[in-house]
């Protein structure tokens, strides 16, 4: 499935300049970027008011577009509640909606490109989106002082009301058509944080009502056009096979099947609806060649993994001669763990709508990196960049899942309306849906990964140092983000949350090793954290109980440069009461990590039922995510983060047998549910720092902790995962 | 084959293969789809809907089954249960990306009008068979406890 990709990526031209663009940094996006929302003036006469970012309606609604895509993350609702803050209109008056894919727009300030991911949404918006607001409120001012002849100074805006003391009043939406025609200011002043009204307060998401009614034309799975399509994909079983011949004979006779098509990974059946085409798809007689396709099952994969993981590797990072060290230590702990394949499981399974006539494209689906995804459909459809569009649409989840560096479904989608246009059949859109076996079984996981640590103890219990390798397929090798994200050939993604712990280690070396291997893997919710955080985390408890210390005082020790993650620590142990005894039964554990630039610690509390299980009964945490936009948000995210990390950790693994996936759907890939769930307190530091990622952060810390609090109760140490294998779920 | 069923209270009459499921029948013949798509094997809850007021999956209730049944979606619940619910659902900002809360609502629903006043180990029992991939768990939970005050107040 990767080739397919790469090769129209790396022929372009347009995209080939967009991802030079990306590896120029952060640094040059950030200024262009943030000059950019206000760049053009509305036609004169209009009465609307229209900017990248915002429009104001004459029916007194304003619209905040989101760059970002909002896959309940509540990104849309707090990239409104910036520019609702700055410009003063009132909560009522807001509607979200998703911004279409335009580069020029709404690139990323940190990626060079449109995208969502990183957890750096609010991060680097957070800016922009308030200029863009307050560059809307001084028009609006100007405007009104113009009409109402008074100076600018004395006009005042609030909950949506623009007013002068002489009485005169009006609603933003009056306004609109006048500000339009002002010139936009360079540098509109900004709030400072006591004037804020809404940032660090409240702003209750926008979105819900929507999603409590089953409203129409949210999700790319409830979209549709006049005349559509539906259609499935038979996809190669096993990773990297491609079709060798199929008959659709009797895939054809179902009624309702349009067509039947090859297309470069798989057959896709095209149908006047749904059913049909699930049901014809299942008639297909396909033959696959698997001359390319892994056909190893994971334990092999894994005893590869943890033999790389004896050998010496890529450094990622090198203190010195660790070895020696280790050599000259009174004490070395030797620790494996191994990690599996885990499937984002998003609620709504992938989809997307597309429709061709021979000259312009246009897509509708929850795209997560519309500039590739662009550029990935112009190339397949052998049209210009500005003839294709795409809409963005509310995707029912993804926590990475629907980042691909490869554009697979557009690129599927694209080759299928090619395809139907050389049949000759005339222009309809279609929508193509994967089940959940499609989605689940159809790879982009989380990557599988054994680890080896050594720590080396002096005769007073001290580390003298840790040596770190890691073995596990890199998601960015081989794709358009390689020359961005790995100038010298390392892959920190892998190794984020280990390389550059803030644990005051006398040394430590970190190795990496790369398994090849056609099973596609990608970004999941925290990425490398996923398991970095899970090692650390474990090793510090497994350290104390050498030592005889208590594992909140052992990271304090070893934290002293590091104050936000202290911060954090104190206040989750304070609130959970780690001093304090606990009733019978319960046990306890901690495990704090930074990621995406947010401090996160969480301390569980356990119970072991009778049947020897484990029981997560409740977690208290403590957040340090910046200036906290949206602090109802952030507790929802991290309560969210929180769930989606135990549930990968107490049951959840992608396993394949002779190259063929095991676990398709949720009779297999078991969730957490309402009775796994703990009770949750989240905590928010209260901060003046830059807002920093959240979607994420919450994740790391669980498994750990729960890891360490298992320890604590039964003295036995996990580290083969899910916990299902230690018999423990 | 055709069905006559009624929906939401009306009557509607499905043109559709008696195999296949309700769900598809109602997002594709009926474009009422605001009940989801999430697993079709009954192992998640997305696609829950009523009949004659009890939650069932409707990815494995053929439509072939379905003659004469009254059908309720979340397009159309209310009553005093459904109206609780769905208040308590947008006071605590309970979805996150929504997907699943559809079926969240419709098990909700029909858990209250059973048991106005459940508790933890009703609600567990209840809403286990409805997964929420973004883990909105407590807040369901939560939003339950409260919409059951809310029908009693
Ligand atoms: S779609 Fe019916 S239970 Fe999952
Ligand atoms: S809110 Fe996303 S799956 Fe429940």
């Amino acid at each position: 499935m990767l080739h397919l990709l790469h090769k129209p990526l790396e022929a372009q031209k347009p995209s080939r300049r967009t991802f030079l663009k990306m590896s120029a940094g952060a640094v040059g996006g950030l200024i262009i970027a943030a000059k950019m929302p206000n760049a053009a003036k509305a036609a004169a006469g209009a009465d609307e008011f229209v900017q990248p970012f915002v429009h104001i309606r004459p029916d007194n609604t304003v619209v905040v577009l989101s760059k970002h895509l909002d896959k309940g993350q509540g990104t849309a609702n707090g990239l409104a509640t910036l520019v609702a803050d700055e410009l003063d209109a009132s909560h009522e008056q807001i509607v979200l909606a998703l911004a279409p894919s335009n580069p020029q727009l709404y690139a990323n300030s940190l990626f060079g490109v449109q995208g969502t991911g990183g957890s750096t949404a609010i991060p680097n918006a957070f800016m922009q989106y308030r200029q863009a607001g307050a560059a809307a409120k001084a028009m609006v001012v100007s405007a009104a002082a113009k009409e109402w002849g008074v100076p600018a100074g004395e006009i005042t805006i609030s909950d949506g009301v623009v007013s002068h003391a002489s009485g005169k009043s009006a609603t933003l939406g009056e306004l609109a058509g006048l500000a339009a025609n002002e010139d936009v200011p360079a540098e509109p002043a900004l709030k400072t944080p006591d004037q804020w009204v809404y940032i660090g307060k409240s702003f209750p998401r926008k979105d819900v009502k929507n999603k409590t009614v089953g409203a129409p034309n949210t999700y790319t799975i409830d979209f549709s056009r006049e005349g559509m399509l539906t259609a499935t994909v038979a996809r190669s079983p096993r990773f990297g096979g491609t079709v060798k011949s199929f008959n659709a004979a009797e895939a054809k006779k179902v009624a309702g099947v349009v067509d039947i098509f090859q297309i470069p990974n798989g057959v896709a059946v095209v149908a006047e609806s749904t059913w049909p085409a699930i049901k014809a798809r299942d008639l297909l007689e396909i033959e696959w060649d698997d001359s390319a396709a892994e056909t190893r099952s994971t334990d092999e994969m894994m005893t590869e993994l943890k033999d790389m993981t004896t050998k010496s590797g890529l450094k990622v990072r090198e203190d010195g001669d660790v070895d020696a060290a280790l050599d000259a230590s009174a004490k070395v702990m030797e620790i494996d763990y191994d990690f599996p394949f885990l499937a984002h499981g998003a609620m709504e399974p992938l989809d997307i709508v597309g429709e061709f006539d021979g000259e312009t494209a246009q897509f509708w689906f929850g795209s997560q990196i519309p500039t590739i995804d662009h550029n990935v459909a112009s190339t397949i459809l052998g049209i210009p960049f500005e003839k294709v569009s795409i809409n963005t649409l509310w995707a029912g989840g993804s926590f990475g899942r629907r980042a691909q560096g490869d554009a697979h479904p557009v690129s599927e989608i694209s080759f299928l309306l090619k395809a139907m246009r050389e049949a000759g059949m005339e222009p309809r859109p279609v929508k193509i849906v994967w089940t959940r076996e499609d989605d689940m079984a159809g790879g982009y996981y989380r990557p599988m990964s054994a680890h080896k640590i050594k720590v080396g103890l002096d005769g007073d219990g001290n580390v003298t140092a840790v040596k770190y390798n890691i073995a596990a397929k890199s998601i960015i090798k081989g794709t358009a983000f390689e020359p961005m994200l790995m100038p010298n050939g390392v892959d920190h993604n892998m190794t984020e949350g280990a390389s550059d712990t803030t644990y005051s280690f006398p040394m430590m070396n970190m190795d990496q090793a790369f398994q090849e291997t056609p099973v596609p893997v990608l970004w999941w919710r925290s990425v490398g954290h996923t398991h970095t955080a899970y090692v650390m985390e474990t090793m510090i408890d497994r350290i104390a109980k050498e030592t005889g210390k208590d594992p909140v005082a052992l990271r304090l020790e070893l934290l002293k440069d590091d104050p936000r993650k202290t911060n954090v620590l104190k206040l989750a142990a304070e609130k959970a009461g780690w001093d304090t005894p606990l009733p019978e039964g319960r046990h306890r554990g901690v495990a704090v990590h930074k990621s995406f630039g947010s401090y996160v610690a969480e301390v569980v509390e356990i119970s072991i039922r009778e049947d020897d299980t484990v029981k997560v009964e409740k977690v208290v945490a403590a957040v340090d995510c910046g200036v906290p936009v949206n602090p109802d948000n952030i507790r929802a995210q991290v309560e969210g983060g929180i769930g989606y990390g135990l549930g990968a950790i107490l049951r959840n693994q992608v396993t394949l047998s002779d190259g063929y996936v095991e676990e398709t759907n949720f009779d297999t890939y078991e969730s957490l549910r309402m009775s796994d769930m703990p009770e949750i307190e989240v905590h928010i530091v209260p901060s003046t720092d830059s807002p920093t990622g959240i979607g994420e952060p919450g994740t790391p810390p669980i498994g750990p902790a729960v890891a360490n609090a298992i320890a604590a109760a039964k003295d036995k140490w996990i580290t083969s995962l899910p916990f299902t294998k230690a018999g423990l779920v | 084959m055709s069905v006559t069923l009624k929906i939401n209270g009306e009557s509607r009459t499905l043109d559709a293969d008696p195999d296949s499921p309700l769900l598809w029948a109602l997002r594709d013949e009926l474009g009422m789809t605001g009940t989801k798509f999430g697993c079709g094997i009954a192992a998640c809850g997305a696609c829950t809907v009523h009949w004659d007021g009890m939650p069932i999956r409707s990815c494995q209730t053929m439509v072939g089954d379905l003659e004469g049944a009254e059908i309720t979606t979340i397009e159309g619940v209310n009553g005093k249960a459904a109206k609780a619910v769905q208040e308590a659902w947008n006071e605590l900002d309970v979805p996150q990306c929504g997907y699943c809360q559809s079926g969240q609502i419709m098990a909700a629903t029909a858990l209250l009008a059973e048991t106005s006043k459940p508790t933890d180990e009703d609600i567990d029992i209840a809403m286990d068979g409805n997964v929420c991939r973004c883990a909105t768990y407590a807040r369901i939970r939560k939003a339950i406890h409260a919409a059951a005050d809310k029908m009693e107040a």
